[in-house]
């Protein structure tokens, strides 16, 4: 096992050489206020302004990268996972344009692989990912200005094989970099929603023995060699939304209520996606999630691209049980990609009603 | 299309309209006796009693939905039904004697652990080979005599209908069906989730289990009587921690679930054993005695 550990190391050891060259720059060579940010575990997102008065900042925030065994299903298959901040997705975290996004990114000891982060947002560098390759034991802090306004994925990308890896193992999250004057609909409208929610999609690979059962491994070493010859089928075992087949099902549902608006950002790092949401729609969908764009309204399924995250508000007309689901209906019921609205309010009868209850089909009317 | 689909799929998960109240018999004198016939099975006799019973199924009154009623259900006799669920290595004789389907790779074949991953029909062809082999009479239990012999492990899961607002019959059955026993959809040994007082274990565990009763459709009339009844035994009734409605040949319903409910862990059953007859009592002699 050491032997492996070793030969990661090694590996990342190459790219690490070539990351270290960059001038660090001395913290307060800007003259802007500091915000530091503390981040929140997705579906949920950290407190924030839709539209701001106040000029850019310096966002802080920090990102540790956690190597963890999580449960994905309700058959208990364990995963290992890599993560930011402990979940998967990572935590959406949230600027305006013209902010400055400060990471630190920390690689605890109690790691046994080096990382990075590529931030989609960001320009240059491979996204940030050549400056921020850190061993066990090591932090980073990087900075980068919000130049493009959107929804944007992070990912580590550590070289080579070990990027769709880490990727398909849990390291990507989200960035969104909001208007400063808020979000419109593209005809000068605002459009703000009452709350927000983070969902993060992941394909997962996930080896089998002999038997056919899923195996489990003691440290992401152990199962990389197995876990790739999955990976190359390109068929995944698992599509889960936030870690886990019914992570935002049951008791973590989604909640809200009839008048209210949500916005619901959807991340996918690695494979393409179609949200759905099974009775309701999408009423102002920025399906590649970049708001210098006008939204597209009305839509019934969005369409998000590998390697991007969309967003999409929704106002709630109906109470009652919603899916939210990928709709490659396989993928939603049978590997997982289902959450579940439980939204409270009043029935519209308006907007649809049962008739007549099912009964027997009556005779036919002969003449 | 696909809207049939979901509807097809939200049907599967029809779940939970109704369950009785159960008024606890206490557990017979004849009391328990394993594995007699050569089954490795247990069988408790449930004393004769009376049943609060939450009628299963789909209810209408005039057009509308309605509530399903409650009933008071008597059992004349006793109720011979199986003490744990069928094992999985009971199963397995079943599969080895070329009479039933293999079970599921993953499913740990124990004397101990429930066979689960079986469909309805596989349910019914064990009960059959296991009736030939012994000469005894097994079947599944109906819905009613399932709640009879669960007794307080079974709730009322009775819901009220607001028809001015579906919403809130959809939202209540959510809420209900997610409130779940910690420990998750791993099999355990028998006896893991405890023993009712007549005395069958492990019952409302994280193993459902199926019944013969099919999913019906009542008209109810005013006194709420029901008028008229259409069954589809396509779908048929399956107990645990909530009652449940799922199409006979699924095996896992945790994969071939719901849209916008919360299907059961995992599915498996236990089996009741018709009172034997004098003529039947003779054959099994004579069956026994031909070796
Ligand atoms: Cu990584």
């Amino acid at each position: 096992m050491l032997t492996r550990r070793a030969a990661l190391l090694s590996a990342a050891a190459a790219a690490l050489m070539l990351a270290v060259s960059a001038p660090a720059k001395a913290a307060d060579d800007l003259k802007l206020p500091r915000q530091k940010v503390e981040l929140v575990a997705p579906p949920f997102v950290h407190a924030h302004e839709q539209a701001t008065k106040q000029g850019p900042k310096i966002i802080e925030f920090t990102l540790t990268v956690e190597e963890k065994k999580v449960v994905i299903d309700e058959k208990g298959t364990t995963f290992q996972a890599m993560t930011f901040n402990g979940s998967m997705p990572g935590p959406l975290m949230v600027v305006h344009e013209g902010d400055y996004v400060e990471v630190t990114l920390v690689n605890p000891a109690s790691n046994s692989m080096p990382h990075n982060v590529d931030f989609h947002s960001a320009t240059g560098a491979l996204g940030g990912a050549e400056l921020t390759l850190v061993n066990p034991g090591e932090q980073v802090t990087l900075r980068w200005k919000a130049t493009r306004t959107g929804t944007f994925v992070y990912h580590c990308a550590p070289g080579g094989p070990m990027i769709p890896w880490h990727v398909v193992s849990g390291m990507a999250g989200a960035v969104m970099v909001l208007p400063r004057e808020g979000l419109t609909d593209g005809k000068g409208k605002p459009v703000k929603y009452d709350r927000a929610y983070y969902i993060g999609e992941f394909d997962l690979y996930v080896p089998r023995d002999e038997k056919g059962n899923f195996k489990a491994y003691d440290s992401p070493g152990e199962s990389y060699n197995d876990t790739v010859e999955v990976m190359k089928k390109l068929t995944p075992t698992h599509v889960v939304f936030n870690g886990k087949a019914g992570a935002l099902t049951g008791k973590s549902a989604l909640t809200s209520k009839v008048g209210e608006t949500v916005l619901i950002v959807h991340s996918q790092a690695n494979r393409d996606s179609r949200p759905h949401l099974i009775g309701g729609h999408g009423d102002h969908v920025w399906e590649t999630g970049k708001f210098s764009n006008a939204p597209e309204t009305g839509l019934e399924t969005w369409f998000i691209r590998g390697g991007s995250a969309g967003a999409a508000t929704y106002k709630f007309l109906q109470p009652g049980i919603y899916a939210y689901v990928t709709h490659n209906l396989i993928e939603a019921v049978e590997l997982g990609a289902t959450a579940h609205f439980k939204v409270e309010g009043k029935w519209n009868d308006d907007l649809m009603t049962q008739v007549k209850a099912p009964s027997e089909i009556p005779p036919a009317k002969t003449n | 299309m696909l809207i049939a689909f979901k509807l097809k799929l939200a049907l599967a998960c029809v779940a939970g309209l109704a369950g009785p109240l159960a008024v606890a018999p206490l557990l017979s004198d004849a009391g328990i006796r394993g594995g007699a016939d050569g089954t490795g099975q247990a069988i408790v006799e449930v004393r004769a009693g009376n049943v609060s019973y939450r009628v299963a199924g789909d209810f209408t009154r005039n057009g509308r939905q309605a509530a399903a009623p409650l009933r008071h259900i008597t059992f004349q006799e006793p109720l011979a039904i199986m003490k744990h669920q069928v094992s999985s290595a009971d199963y397995q004789a079943c599969v080895d004697a070329g009479a039933c389907r293999s079970l599921d790779r993953g499913v740990v074949i124990a004397p101990d652990r429930p066979a689960v991953q079986v469909s309805w029909h596989d349910a019914n062809a064990y009960a059959g080979w296991l009736s030939r082999k012994t000469g005894e009479h097994y079947r599944l239990p109906t819905d009613e005599e399932w709640a009879f012999a669960a007794g307080s492990r079974f709730s009322d899961d009775g819901l009220p209908v607001d028809n001015d607002d579906p919403s809130k019959r959809w939202i209540a059955r959510y809420e209900r069906e997610s409130e779940r026993k910690p420990g998750g959809g791993d099999v355990r040994a028998f006896g893991s989730f405890g023993i009712n007082e007549n005395g069958l274990a492990d019952l409302a565990g994280n193993v459902w289990e199926w019944t013969s009763t099919c999913f019906t459709r009542h008209r109810l009339d005013d006194a709420g009587e029901t008028v008229s009844a259409r069954s589809n035994c396509g779908v048929r009734v399956v107990q645990g921690q909530h009652r449940s409605y799922v199409t006979d040949f699924i095996r896992d319903a945790r994969a071939g679930g719901c849209a916008a409910g919360v299907p059961p862990d995992n599915l498996g059953f236990r089996l009741v054993r018709e009172p034997q007859s004098w003529v039947s009592a003779v054959a099994k002699a004579l069956h026994i005695a031909r070796g």
